[in-house]
């Protein structure tokens, strides 16, 4: 059983710079930040390192941060520009009963993960999911299509916060 | 409504018009189809259950919509499901009738707002003809509404569908 500041020594002496910050100070759990582009190499070494043992995803989930600039477009609809997208990773190791989370944050402009989903099949369905919501494309991901939204939904990704309902949808109208 | 009241003294005898006649039949044997939704479809199914029995009304479940005279939308209705309503209902053979049940599928109900995936009431794409108030309806108001349709098609035509 290991702690946070454990596993993320651990992490900063295999992978360097790949491995950004610890946030212990929240009161959240705390949580270790790595390079969105690498987080599949992490996540592979988290599952199969002996003493480490995460064999289970909990969860998978996108967040948008909102830290980017808020400006209005032409129709005065408030708009968010610039800033980051992030996903959390909540990892849990059934055997040696610790768990972590890990985060990595992204472009909002032109958000991209490397997918773990090669390493949990869990992470199928929660990938997609956070795709559907908010864009984020998980590279070399088998199947990036949206799941719970209609496959042919044209009107943007729903949870983002500068998000607005299209009109229409096939002809019915989507305001109330 | 004039169907046992001008019996005859003799008892295989019995006065009336076709249309009362084929509304009697139409409304007392009001087949549903086996659809639900959401949250409103356990309140639907407690409704079809021994306790309050639906059958006692001529209410049966049936597997296919080209059986089924009447469709109960019990739940929210989303953008997804809405094409598969109104397929569904063009598929059903006339006449048919149309219960809304509960608010999600009166008006969007709690997704009203931010609900970017409902529709905003199922008469959007499908016409209604009783809608049952409730988040979710008691079984009670969902037979009420079962009443009022029966009601309705009570005093329909051969000329023109009312309900």
């Amino acid at each position: 059983m290991k702690n946070p500041e454990e596993i993320f020594e651990i992490l900063k002496d295999k992978f360097g710079e790949v491995i950004i910050e610890l946030f212990s100070d929240k009161p959240t759990e705390s949580f270790i930040s790595v390079a969105p582009l690498e987080i599949d190499k992490v996540c592979l070494y988290l599952r199969d390192k002996e003493g480490l043992n995460f064999k289970s995803l909990m969860n998978l989930s996108g967040i948008d941060d909102a830290n980017g600039e808020k400006i209005k477009d032409e129709n005065d609809n408030e708009i968010i520009q610039g800033g980051t997208l992030s996903v959390f990773y909540h990892l849990e190791s059934i055997d040696l009963k610790h768990k972590v989370t890990l985060k990595v944050s992204t472009d909002r402009e032109n958000p991209e993960v490397a997918s773990v989903e090669e390493i949990w099949r869990a992470a199928d369905w929660h990938e997609r999911e956070a795709y559907d919501m908010f864009g984020i494309k998980f590279l070399n991901h088998h199947n990036l299509i949206r799941i719970l939204m209609p496959y042919d939904w044209e009107g943007g990704y729903p949870l983002r916060k500068d998000y607005q309902n299209p009109e229409f949808y096939k002809g019915m109208k989507v305001p109330y | 409504m004039g169907l046992l009241d001008k019996q005859f003294t003799d008892d295989n005898i019995i006065i009336t018009k076709v249309e009362d006649l084929l509304n009697w039949a139409r409304l007392s044997s009001l087949w549903q189809m086996g659809f639900g939704l959401a949250c409103c479809a356990i309140e639907m199914m407690a409704t079809s259950a021994s306790h309050y029995d639906f059958d006692r009304f001529g209410v049966i479940p049936r597997p296919s919509p080209r059986q089924s005279d009447v469709i109960i939308i019990s739940g929210t209705v989303t953008f997804k499901m809405a094409i598969r309503i109104k397929r569904l209902y063009e598929q059903m053979p006339d006449h048919k009738y149309v219960i809304s049940m509960g608010s999600c599928s009166n008006c969007g109900g709690p997704y009203w707002e931010h609900g970017y995936h409902v529709l905003k009431g199922v008469d959007r794409v499908i016409p209604v003809d009783v809608y049952v108030p409730g988040c979710p309806p008691r079984p009670e108001a969902l037979l009420e509404g079962l009443l009022k349709l029966q009601e309705k098609i009570r005093n329909e035509t051969l000329v023109s569908k009312t309900a």
